[in-house]
């Protein structure tokens, strides 16, 4: 049920994802809007640990549980399953008296890559749970959303990369520091050219290698003197830097974006960069659709994104579909910015 | 086509002129002759009809992706762009073909006019599955008529005359007439575009016009024209005239009228095409068609009405009769006089039309000093013009919207008069396109119907309208009168979405009404009186000059101040 601090298990008596304060939550991942810090007790995936004590502090008060292994709570039995969204995010799985539901907090599965491993090889991939009722995320709950077979992607970033650095001109590419950074490192030709970093997409680096993900070499930009090195390298940097000082360093340089709302011209032209890669941790929409099929699930509800379309749609499947408004979706640095409130009734405002 | 469909893509997500510059020679360079004629003719504005109906379109797309209408609209209003929305709900592509551009507008998309609708929808399917995202894209666009690329034409000729070796100039003078609409784009059309031999199609033969050259706004305060224009005496200061921008070539014993958007007009205007006969053959003259009644031009209104109507009947000829005035020389006796200096080429035009009145020549104002100018500039409403034009005496006939040199070479100056201005309310708000799409960009405005008593009954009437009320009677109304769509900075743009957002009262369809809260000054170039609209009144280019933070909602103008504009507006009665 929903109550104003998040999403409240009662017979549990805990919050998945609150956001304010409480006593107990359970965390699903550790992006902004999920993980907030001040509750009492933390719950969330062992593979998590790293990155989510990178961003809310070493010293929470934080029980961790392996993916797939469960406890008992109060009568509730609670599970946490890989939800392929990022390092360490988790479906919440519950079952009490027979009932069982699943929270999905973000999650990804593409629709047009049937291999998730390999869709995004930095995380444990989406694992269906079977359910009476799961709770799924809507972000681009649109059947405008399809995401293109991955390998095709890196090859578009990789010939972006290769024509700059041949040119003698460094590629900026910008996206999430925590998830999305990690994706585009595992997924490019390495061979192409050095890579260099943003200081808050390095602290993530060193979590994810901790947590034995494997990333290539990559070295902080501050660290670099050698202006020709630059000159060919791939620059991951966070949105935030976009028109800063911090980006002078680079001199003449391509600059681009990473994120699934590049999906549509509007939003490219928007962001005034000369390239809009759709490169998202979000199901599409053959995903969503995908995922929620595998649960077998009779009862959904639908949070953040596109509430509305989702529940209308599902209901004319036959399935029962209802919403919760959450305080989800002002992920990280400037998601919403992206997508300036255009969401209908995306957050509970 | 998929050549063309990445060259579209490149110049769509690039903001670089060199990055556009670079993607269009790779492009011609590697196309073969019939593509290129038909790329040429796209990215130089050439439109093709409408072949399909958007409905269609729609419907098709929701078949073939298994989605409802509503889901449709829904990802519609997301998007901004039909074309757009069609290539991404639409299932992967099963088939994979290589067709050249030619063979798919000649063989494929031409032939779709016309046919049965049903065969239509099949075809359309057919080709859509056989297309990636920018494929289905395009071929959506220039099916259903809205096709719109970003890039000039001066590039795309920058571009040809670069690959090809040639003057940029030569190549913008060929492509003249290039996408008039009866003619069809073939190899050997742009094959001539670029090559190396003497053009035939350029001379006396054929009726092809010159570029036009285009004037910029002065942006100087009166009191720095003399620091930067120098004296008066040095320029040819005419009216600035609110008509169409045309050429009269008059050549091989015939006359072509060719329009600012290179669109043969010749049939529109027969009394322009009568007294052009008058003319030499070799001859072409730069002017602004204008309806012309009582010995002054009439409002542009007139005009927009007579080109909208299909058959030229003699009350049409009769209510609005149309003139041309000649303001420029190009051509006089088959000899290319755009090299000679401005005052050369307007004696020879006096000299020209002396015998020949039927043609208006623009007259020429002649005052000591730009404060008289200036004066007389006051004027310019009740002679039915937009102010003055002022061209330096030395200055050659330039091409496009190039400037020349600095502010007092060639360049053409257009000195008009402040816009009209009145305060209004913004009442509902509908979400623009393309970059525009998902943020509120284009506003209805409503001024009062009377003035106010105060604060409180200004307050009243936004209360009832928040509850929904239907408007009393005879009683203070807000009455809606213009729409505006630009004017605003990105920045003061989200700052309206977010308000509108926070104050909408209803939804009809992608039109949001909201509370009245915002007062903007709205600017415009002139005002008439219409049966058209609610309101009793028309405004001409309607555009936001600023939003009104300081004013309180009922200190707003009122219907009654709109119409004190129409009576000093002389240009008013129609």
């Amino acid at each position: 049920m929903l109550r104003p601090e998040g999403l409240y298990c009662p017979p549990g008596d805990f919050y998945i994802d609150p956001w304010r304060p409480v006593d107990r939550a359970v965390i699903t991942h550790a992006h902004a809007d999920h993980a907030r810090v001040g509750h009492a007790h933390y719950l969330a995936a062992a593979a998590g640990e790293g990155v989510l004590r990178a961003r809310l502090g070493a010293e929470i008060d934080l029980q961790l549980l392996p993916y797939g292994e469960a406890i008992d709570h109060h009568g509730v039995r609670l599970s946490l399953h890989p939800a392929g969204h990022v390092l360490g995010s988790a479906q919440v799985r519950l079952e009490h008296r027979g009932e069982v539901w699943v929270a999905s907090g973000d999650y990804f599965v593409s629709g047009a890559d049937a291999d998730a491993r390999a869709a995004n090889p930095t995380c444990a991939p989406f694992e269906p749970v079977r359910c009476h009722c799961f709770i799924t995320e809507s972000t681009f709950g649109l059947p405008i959303y399809r995401w293109q077979p991955q390998r095709e992607l890196f090859a578009e970033i990789d010939t972006w990369w290769r024509a700059n650095a041949e040119a003698g001109r460094a590629s900026l590419l910008m996206g999430y520091s925590f998830g999305k950074a990690q994706r585009i490192l595992a997924g490019v030709d390495p061979s192409i050219g050095p890579i260099v970093v943003h200081g808050a997409v390095e602290t993530l680096n060193r979590a994810y290698r901790a947590a034995g993900v494997a990333l290539p070499d990559t070295q902080l930009a501050v660290d670099v003197t050698d202006k020709a090195l630059l000159r060919r390298a791939l620059v991951v940097a966070p949105p935030s830097v976009h028109g800063s000082a911090w980006t002078r360093r680079f001199g003449e340089h391509s600059d681009a974006f990473a994120s699934g709302w590049m999906q549509l011209r509007g939003a490219r032209r928007r962001r005034a960069v000369d390239r809009g890669f759709v490169l998202s941790d979000h199901a599409d929409w053959p995903g969503l659709q995908r995922a929620i099929a595998a649960t077998g699930a009779q009862r959904v509800i639908v949070t953040h994104g596109y509430e509305a379309v989702m529940v209308r749609w599902l209901a004319e499947q036959g399935l029962q579909a209802s919403a919760f408004q959450t305080e989800y979706g002002d992920e990280q640095e400037g998601a919403a910015e992206a997508q300036p409130e255009a969401t209908p009734g995306a957050i509970a405002r | 086509m998929r050549n063309f469909a990445r060259l579209f893509a490149e110049l769509d997500a690039s903001t670089a002129t060199l990055a556009k510059v670079d993607a269009l020679k790779r492009y011609f360079a590697n196309a073969a002759s019939a593509d290129a004629a038909w790329a040429v003719y796209f990215l130089a504005g050439g439109k093709p009809r409408q072949v399909v109906p958007t409905a269609l379109l729609r419907a098709l797309a929701c078949r073939v992706a298994g989605i409802g209408e509503w889901l449709f609209e829904e990802s519609y209003q997301a998007v901004g762009d039909l074309a757009e929305t069609i290539a991404h709900v639409l299932p992967p592509p099963r088939r994979h073909s290589e067709v050249g551009l030619a063979e798919w507008v000649e063989e494929r998309l031409l032939p779709l006019r016309g046919a049965a609708p049903l065969d239509q929808a099949e075809r359309i399917a057919a080709y859509w599955d056989e297309l990636d995202t920018a494929g289905r894209f395009l071929l959506t666009k220039l099916i259903g008529g809205g096709f719109r690329v970003g890039v000039s034409k001066l590039l795309v000729q920058r571009a040809l005359a670069e690959g090809a070796g040639l003057d940029a100039k030569l190549v913008a003078q060929r492509m003249m007439g290039y996408t008039d609409a009866t003619l069809m784009p073939t190899a050997a059309r742009y094959d001539a575009l670029v090559s190396h031999e003497p053009s035939s199609s350029g001379g006396e033969s054929s009726g092809q016009p010159y570029p036009f050259f285009l004037a910029h706004p002065i942006e100087a305060p009166l009191a720095e024209f003399d620091a930067q224009l120098g004296p008066p005496v040095d320029w040819l200061v005419e009216w600035k005239y609110d008509g169409i921008r045309a050429q009269v070539v008059r050549r091989a014993g015939q006359v072509w009228i060719w329009s600012r958007g290179e669109e043969l007009v010749t049939e529109r205007f027969p009394e322009i095409e009568a007294s052009a006969r008058s003319l030499p053959d070799g001859c072409v003259l730069d002017g602004e068609i204008v309806v012309w009644k009582d010995d002054r031009p009439a409002p542009f209104n007139l005009l927009q009405q007579r080109i909208g109507r299909k058959t030229l009947n003699k009350r049409v000829l009769a209510d609005a009769p149309v003139a041309f005035i000649a303001y420029d020389l190009l051509e006089a006796g088959g000899v290319d006089l755009r090299e000679l200096p401005q005052s050369q080429r307007r004696q020879r035009l006096e000299e020209l039309l002396r015998e020949r009145p039927q043609i208006h020549l623009s007259p020429r104002e002649v005052r000591d000093s730009w404060r008289e100018l200036a004066t007389l500039r006051d004027e310019s409403r009740t002679r039915g013009v937009e102010g003055f034009m002022l061209k330096h005496r030395d200055a050659k006939y330039g091409t496009g919207r190039r400037k020349q040199g600095d502010l007092a070479g060639g360049t053409w100056w257009k000195w008009k008069i402040d816009p009209l201005s009145v305060d209004a309310v913004l009442v509902y708000a509908q979400a623009g396109h393309g970059r525009r799409a998902s943020v509120y960009t284009d506003y209805t405005f409503a001024v009062w119907s009377r003035t106010p008593r105060d604060a409180a009954e200004a307050a009243a009437v936004v209360d009832a309208i928040a509850n929904r009320e239907p408007p009393v009677p005879d009683a203070l109304q807000l009455v809606a009168f213009a729409k505006a769509y630009s004017g605003l900075s990105d920045e003061e743009f989200r700052e309206v979405d977010r308000v509108i957002r926070k104050t909408t009262l209803e939804k009809f369809g992608p039109v949001r009404s909201v509370k009245p809260t915002l007062v903007f000054e709205l600017g415009f170039e002139g005002i008439n009186r219409s049966t058209r609209h609610k309101s009793g009144i028309a405004v001409r280019f309607p555009r936001m000059l600023r939003i009104r933070g300081d004013k309180p909602l009922h200190e707003a103008d009122t219907l009654q101040t709109l119409e004190a504009l129409l009576g000093g507006d002389a240009a008013a009665d129609d």
